[in-house]
């Protein structure tokens, strides 16, 4: 099974342990794993900023890099809700090349949503954390990621306790967090605060970019002692 | 009503160090939030009712011209005269005519959004007609010279401290803080302007072109009083809101008040149909219905037109993260949220409100609340497009979407440039790995550190890694 691992433009230029993570959960898994070399970004920058031709530009160069991939995987929900739902529903929608992203959408996959419901896989306890979850507003909404994650970080011997309002946005939202930076960051200080209501000292999430969001706040507010992890770091026992 | 949504920067950062305003916006939170959560839980078939509300609104829209034509002729053959406006001058100059043509000089009201649209009260006041809100929340307002800040609650952003205040100065009682007392005051004051009315003016939820009927959903029951008392009645509203038949209505008003308030029925139904008939005790000798467009043909056979489908429950701000944080005023016209950042630049033009669309992380949350399906952040989406392509937005911003696309289409650049990238953005994030400023994105560290990076990206690791003979070999 050959796998193509999408690791994200953040992961790779922020945190490259989570894509390493993805792919000893894959490798360990028994696939093959392949990084197109070549990927950079899936487009959802430009096409939420309204440059739809140029997201349409990136979205075909995505196609391209794993046409020949009996699966893509990406360790985060926003871009794959971009290469799932808003190409196939609407940048290519009735265009002939709908077909294509069509099939695309078919094998692309969301981390979490791979390995608990297509690899089925069977997580090693590798910790005792107790830890809290913050649903990413995409991967929710447009991919229905919600117990994935929880239930592979139980496997993992995570102990979840949920946090108020885990599935409000935490304010990240791409080029939101910077052109209306005073409501983003009351919304991040919102998730800080429900984060500390609760007695984890750990923060999981699917999405680098809210993380980032909400570690950023969190570090801002002093609190440097919250450890914030995307959950492939944790199940892959490479959360340090 | 005023435009100021091309202040939503500047305003929603106010708003967001107002305390009033923000105990206020925490309190409705469970009212209607948690309490349409409840409402819509006892519905088995809730997800269908909305697939058929939505085609239901979308048959409407594809055939506007046919429905209206069908309730003005059923309107009229029941006594009523239907008016059209073009415009909200057009609208404003009907109604003053009709209160003017008939001397009156008391006009009440129940809760209008398209009013405020139009600015109704101050066109009505210009000419010495006294006009008095009945809804409590618009009461309020009009004794604080406020618009709405919420199309379902008006004054959701006042404290019941500051309603007290307004009720002392305008009611000359002593000041109460128990809200029993505080509505029955209310009540005790309106029950003569009521009774004094010459005239009442009433939106409408609904309006039914089988049976020329307009509609209006309440919970205090003014809008009996509004409709039925005064001998003119006037019923003011916008085009969209014509439906087909009652059963048409017996399905979305399973939507309306528990989208917008949690609540399983409303407390009143106003169905108005005709004049004064011989033998009934009440009702108005003259009906006018003003059909208001100021805007809305622009969204017929348009790529936004599912968002004439709303039906005005308020959903989509009651689970909007930035509504909630920031209150309705930031949004500067008479619709807030979603919603309001989809309609205000379509109704005020773009330029006057370039920000609304942006207002949004597209969460989601308002298209997974909305009754009738409306894709929010699509439709807020296509107005960024249009900013994009007209050049709308600030040039800072558009350029840097330029300069990471043109990075992102071309690999070897792009991996040449993120490697010094994520060495400089590494040592500038020093021993504690956090950037505390950064040149150009002081919206995020204003506020918030950005946490810096590992100092390697992952393909130079990836790369470096398959050098290596280790974990690639098994596969």
């Amino acid at each position: 099974m050959k796998v193509g691992l999408f690791v994200t433009c953040l992961v790779d230029l922020v945190r490259p342990n989570i894509g390493f993570a993805a792919l000893k959960l894959l490798e360990d898994a028994g696939c093959t794993v392949v990084f197109p070399e070549s990927q950079t970004c899936c487009g959802q920058p430009g096409y939420n900023s309204g440059a739809r031709e140029i997201s349409k530009v990136l979205a075909r160069k995505v196609l391209a890099e794993f046409r020949d991939c009996d699966y893509v995987v990406a360790p985060s929900g926003s871009c794959s809700g971009q290469m799932k739902v808003h190409t196939v529903e609407d940048l290519f929608k009735g265009q002939p090349e709908q077909a294509e992203f069509v099939a695309l959408a078919a094998k692309w996959f969301e981390l979490s949503d791979f390995l608990a419901n297509v690899l089925k896989v069977e997580i090693a306890p590798s910790t005792t954390s107790v830890v809290t979850y913050h649903d990413s507003c995409s991967g929710l909404r447009e991919l229905n990621i919600k117990a994935q994650p929880r239930m592979l970080l139980s496997a993992a011997g995570a102990t979840i306790n949920e946090m108020t309002d885990c599935e409000k946005c935490c304010g990240f939202g791409g080029t939101f967090s910077v052109k209306l930076g005073d409501i983003s960051t009351r919304m991040a200080e919102n998730k800080c605060v429900n984060i500390a209501a609760t007695d984890a000292k750990v923060l999981v999430g699917g999405d680098l970019g809210c993380l980032l969001n909400i570690e950023g706040r969190l570090r801002r507010n002093g609190d440097n002692t919250t450890k914030v992890y995307h959950f492939a770091e944790v199940i892959a026992g490479m959360a340090h | 009503m005023q435009v100021k949504s091309m202040h939503f920067k500047a305003t929603s950062s106010m708003k967001l160090n107002d305390a009033v305003l923000q105990a206020a916006m925490k309190k409705t939170k469970g009212k209607f939030v948690d309490g349409r959560a409840a409402a819509v839980a006892e519905i088995d078939v809730w997800q269908d009712i909305r697939t058929h509300a939505a085609s239901l609104r979308d048959r409407v829209i594809n055939n506007l011209d046919a429905y209206l034509i069908e309730f003005e002729r059923n309107a009229t053959l029941r006594g009523a005269v239907v008016h059209w406006a073009e415009t909200a001058e057009e609208a404003n100059a009907i109604i003053v005519g009709i209160a003017q043509r008939n001397a009156a000089k008391i006009v009440t009201k129940s809760k209008s959004m398209v009013s405020e649209e139009i600015s109704l009260n101050d066109a009505l006041e210009a000419v010495g007609v006294e006009v008095v809100e009945t809804d409590l929340g618009e009461y309020i307002l009009q004794l604080a010279k406020e618009p709405p800040s919420h199309i379902v609650a008006p004054a959701v952003h006042k404290s019941k401290e500051q309603v007290a205040d307004l009720f002392e100065a305008a009611h000359h009682r002593p000041r109460t803080l128990d809200i029993p007392s505080m509505t029955r005051e209310a009540r005790e004051v309106l029950r003569s302007k009521f009774l004094g009315a010459d005239m009442g003016i009433s939106g409408a939820n609904f309006v039914i072109a089988e049976t020329g009927t307009t509609l209006t959903v309440t919970n205090e029951g003014n809008a009996d009083l509004v409709t039925t008392v005064p001998r003119i009645h006037c019923v003011v509203t916008g085009i969209e809101k014509v439906i087909p038949t009652l059963e048409d209505f017996a399905t979305l008003i399973r939507l309306l008040p528990r989208s917008a308030t949690g609540q399983n029925a409303a407390n009143y139904l106003t169905l108005t149909t005709g004049l004064k008939q011989p033998g009934d005790l009440d009702g108005p000798e003259q009906m006018h219905i003003v059909l208001i467009d100021a805007g809305r043909t622009k969204l017929v056979g348009s790529d936004m037109k599912e968002m004439l489908r709303c039906i005005r429950c308020g959903a989509c701000m009651n689970h909007c993260p930035v509504y909630q944080n920031v209150g309705g005023h930031a949004y500067g016209w008479v619709y807030p949220g979603p919603m309001g950042s989809v309609l205000t630049p379509t109704y005020v033009g773009i330029e006057n409100a370039g920000d609304l669309p942006n207002a949004a992380t597209f969460c989601g949350e308002c298209q997974v609340v909305c009754p009738v399906k409306i894709p929010l952040p699509d439709l807020m989406r296509k107005w960024r497009e249009r900013q994009f392509d007209q050049a709308l937005r600030p040039f800072s911003e558009r350029f840097s979407i330029s300069v990471w696309n043109a990075f992102a289409t071309r690999p070897a650049l792009y991996a040449a440039s993120t490697k010094i990238a994520a060495r400089v953005a590494s040592w500038w994030g020093g021993k504690d790995k956090l950037i505390t400023w950064l040149p150009g994105l002081d919206g995020w560290t204003d506020g918030r550190d950005m946490p810096a990076p590992a100092g390697k990206t992952f393909r130079e690791l990836y790369a470096g890694r398959l050098s290596q003979p280790t974990r690639s070999d098994r596969s």
